[in-house]
């Protein structure tokens, strides 16, 4: 039996203890002393929500197939364990050998969302890292950083060794083969770290400096290595819909692991597609993930049948940015229905359209008194949905409303985005009175066919400008803006004739401030992470961890101007912090985008007119779906 | 068909709840390929009841749930699909047929055995064996339950059913009915009071105990019976 980092005292003394043990079911073991590398895959947030990333459980299972390569798996401590860590001062362990991290040749850490920043910090500092790349020794593991966050990379440089853009599946062997010929020669961290840097997609934030403008913009982004690259090209898997499993690049686990405290995505992922053809101009996954790719049907089948038969799951869930754009949806929705639902199995579909199709597989799948029905039209009026490129119309979400209205449906939600570009009152307003209408389209339905009272649930979020988007120059609201806009939302809502059958509620601004910070941030940022961590921050994800105040003490201290980097509409002749990427998608593309936006112009979806974005240069994917 | 299956839980294990043991068994039938029934309605569920649950910390080698199948080979074909689907720690240990009218484990348990041994470094600095003889010696065991709602005084005694401690190891038979149930940690709190002793290390029950169940049994005209004894193989 292996064993455990943590002495029984401690873990009888923390929540939820499963977390820190291992031992799930399909857990990969190896002997340690039989493998050339050791890879330590991070999600730096508690472990039920790193454990529903489907990302992770693709590399764990690409990287374990290699007998030369052990990958484990380590998870944010919660603060419990946190704390009594440091007391003791035990050092931060992996889950499979609950080995010490800092004894791994490599540490990656997926990086899914802005306000895990400081728990990186805590992943670094528990395990005994330094948090500064420059301060790293031969002893160090090499970290690396992945995921969307990665495409601006520019808040967590001094952290990182090695940035990969794009998707893993493309260039980690090699990288692996590199590490192996250079610990046969014997080569110092910075050699390896110049190979490194030569493979595409790497991107090594110390090899290059940054100088700036007096106003603060950046001057001049340069390389200082001469093995640097000026241009980081994001890396994809072109074939995407290759049938066969053995197919290079073709990676997806058929055994992934089930954990034994129920993780947020307690169900088998099949990922039918990335990307999404839609071009909705707020979405970074829109942009970063083009072009769309499809997995083939058949691969999908049986990877269907082998992942629920060795995990045992109860449900299985399509994952994609927009299900409904799938080509094989039908086929696959139908053949999962057929093949499983009488089995005991739940079938749970996100991201579809709401349409006759749709409704009709939900009421196969599941029970409609207890479901409600989800539309995201992100914007009250169609001349801002027009803005941000959102095709859904009034006329189809009222059709689809109607029609699961008469279906047994009497729960709705709606989700918007409040403090879009051009953004006026009748924008705001708009969104309660779509919530009106839908309540109405209800009410018309004659009473003994209706199913009770109606719900809908109206919800904004504030909008945060992206890197890599259309909006990425646009100003963003400041926080009492954001509450302000909802108050105009509020007001308007509790006129509406049928406001007690509509729920309204918004996102907290101070996150979403904050978050903006991060997402346009440039390399000045890095100290304001650092100082908010020195402080106390950690688990900012989590509404009740997340101290404002300590936030806002790192920014005045580390003399950040948040005017600069919220409120400031960019010029497109700046250089932003993250231009050295490229993603496919030309600032060109972006460029034509924002103004067809500033104009109310609507672009066409990829199936229906290619607009020249640039994905199309990786030779794959819808860019080529008719030429096929 | 109502199967009544045994299983151990060992090692590191013992930090998995409850209701996570549930849920892994549910995933691990369906992985064994159990042709297990469901329940009716929109969210059918696994005819499946646990007999006792187990607290975090404790380890077993006698826990029990049933399940209804609508079909099976045999006995061992059924111990054998589920143990290889099984984690480290987990163990089916055998696989009965019950009667059709039989009730299910949760309503019959009676009784259940445990071995238990202080951690190291967390014994009492007194003879044991002979102040745990002493103290079982008594008439009657009083000790305070603390509720939610109140606190209120009842006599353990006639819940333990066997006692005994040899080479640093104490083997219990308690009460376990849903009516009459003895925790094991709660012997060990009237031992504490009975010795006088108020602090130290073997106070703090959930770590100083190491406690693993042995048996969960039934009671029938001739005494306690393990509840695999209720069933038989096929």
């Amino acid at each position: 039996m292996r064993k455990l980092a943590l002495p029984d005292e401690v873990l009888l003394s923390v929540e939820k203890p499963e977390r820190y043990i291992g031992n799930e079911v399909n857990m990969v073991r190896k002997n340690p002393a039989d493998v050339d590398i050791r890879f330590v895959m991070c999600f730096p947030d508690v472990y039920e929500i790193g454990m529903s990333h489907l990302g992770i459980q693709i590399l764990y299972d690409m990287f374990n197939r290699r007998d030369d390569v052990y990958c484990e798996r380590v998870y944010s401590p919660w603060k419990d364990l946190d704390k009594v860590m440091r007391e003791k001062k035990i050092p931060l362990f992996a889950i499979e050998s609950q080995d010490p991290i800092k004894e791994f040749d490599f540490l990656g850490i997926t990086l899914q969302y802005e306000m895990c920043y400081t728990n990186v910090l805590q992943i670094l500092d528990l395990s005994g890292i330094p948090l500064m790349a420059k301060e790293r020794t031969e002893d160090d593991p090499i970290v690396f950083g992945g995921g969307p966050c990665s495409y601006n990379p520019e808040p967590l440089a001094d952290f990182f060794d090695v940035f990969y853009m794009g998707e893993g599946e493309k260039q980690y062997y090699r990288i692996f083969d590199i590490y192996k010929e250079h610990k046969k020669s014997g080569g110092t961290r910075k050699e390896f770290l110049e190979k490194v840097a030569e493979v595409p997609g790497m991107y090594v934030p110390m090899f290059y400096d940054v100088s700036y403008n007096e106003d603060g913009t950046i001057k001049e982004f340069k390389k200082n290595n001469e093995h640097a690259k000026d241009k980081i090209v994001k890396q994809l898997v072109v074939d995407m819909g290759n049938p066969d499993e053995n197919a290079e690049f073709n990676y997806y686990p058929r055994k992934p692991l089930v954990p034994f405290i129920k993780a947020t995505q307690d169900r088998v992922v099949l990922e039918i597609q990335r990307g999404c053809i839609r071009g909705c101009r707020f979405c970074q996954a829109g942009m970063v993930y083009r072009p769309v790719r499809e997995r083939n049907i058949e691969f999908l089948k049986k990877l269907a049948y082998d992942m629920l038969h060795s995990t045992g799951h109860e449900e299985i869930s399509l994952s994609s940015l927009s299900s409904s754009d799938f080509s094989h949806l039908e086929e696959i929705v139908n053949y999962l229905i057929d093949e499983f639902h009488g089995k005991g199995v739940n079938i749970s579909l996100p991201s579809l359209r709401i349409d006759a199709f749709s409704l009709d597989v939900m009421s196969k799948v599941q029970d409609i008194r207890k479901s409600s029905l989800t539309f995201a039209p992100e914007a009250g009026s169609q001349r801002m949905r027009n803005v941000i490129n959102k095709g859904l119309t009034e006329e189809v979400i009222l059709k689809g409303a109607s029609e699961a209205f008469h279906g047994g449906w009497n729960r709705v939600k709606l989700y918007f985005m409040l403090g879009l570009p051009t953004e006026t009152i009748e924008d705001m307003e708009g969104i309660a009175e779509l919530a009106e209408k839908v309540a109405e389209v209800y009410y018309e339905i004659p009473k003994d066919q209706r199913n009770g009272k109606v719900q809908v649930t109206a919800s904004s979020s504030f909008f945060i400008p992206k890197p890599f988007t259309p909006f990425q120059w646009t100003r963003m609201c400041t926080k009492e803006e954001f509450l302000g806009k909802a108050k105009i939302v509020n007001a308007k809502m509790k006129m509406m004739l049928n406001k007690k059958s509509i729920k309204y509620n918004w996102h907290e601004a101070d996150v979403s401030e904050l978050e903006g910070l991060l997402a346009r941030g440039d390399r000045k940022v890095c100290k304001t992470v650092l100082r908010a961590y020195e402080l106390g921050a950690l688990y900012d994800a989590w509404g009740d961890s997340f101290d404002n105040d300590i936030w806002e003490k790192a920014i005045e201290e580390t003399g950040i101007d948040m005017d600069f980097y919220i409120t400031r509409e960019r010029s497109y002749d700046e250089i932003l912090p993250w231009d050295f990427i490229d993603i496919g998608v030309t600032k060109k593309f972006l460029m034509r985008e924002y103004e067809n936006a500033k104009q109310e112009k609507v672009t066409p979806n990829c199936r229906m007119n290619c607009s020249g974005c640039g994905a199309m240069t990786f030779g794959g994917g819808v860019c080529f779906e008719a030429k096929n | 068909m109502k199967l009544r299956i045994k299983f151990a839980k060992r090692g590191y294990m013992k930090f998995v709840g409850h209701l996570d043991t549930m849920r892994y068994f549910q995933k691990a039938i369906r992985r064994a390929d159990i042709d297990i029934a469901y329940s009716e309605g929109f969210n059918p569920h696994q005819l499946m009841s646990f007999a006792a649950p187990l607290g975090v910390g404790m380890t077993s080698e006698g826990e029990y749930m049933d399940i209804v199948v609508k079909s099976a080979t045999s006995s061992e074909a059924i111990k054998k699909s589920l143990n290889e689907t099984m984690v480290e720690g987990m163990e089916i240990i055998s696989v009965v047929k019950l009667p059709d009218d039989s009730k299910n484990a949760m309503s019959i348990v009676a009784a259940a055995d445990y071995s238990i041994k202080y951690r190291e470094g967390y014994e009492p600095d007194i003879d044991i064996k002979s102040k745990f003889d002493e103290f079982l010696s008594q008439e009657s065991i009083i000790i305070t339950k603390k509720t939610k709602k109140s606190e209120k005084e009842v006599d353990i005694r006639p819940s333990i059913y066997e006692a005994k401690y040899a080479d640093g190891i104490f083997e219990l038979k308690l009460a376990s009915a849903s009516g009459e149930y003895l925790k094991p940690d709660l012997v060990f709190q009237a031992f504490n009071n009975y010795c006088g002793i108020t602090d130290g290390k073997c106070t703090e029950l959930k770590l100083a105990l190491l406690i693993n169940r042995v048996e969960v049994y039934a009671k029938n005209d001739n005494g306690f019976i393990p509840l695999e004894g209720l069933g038989g193989s096929f």
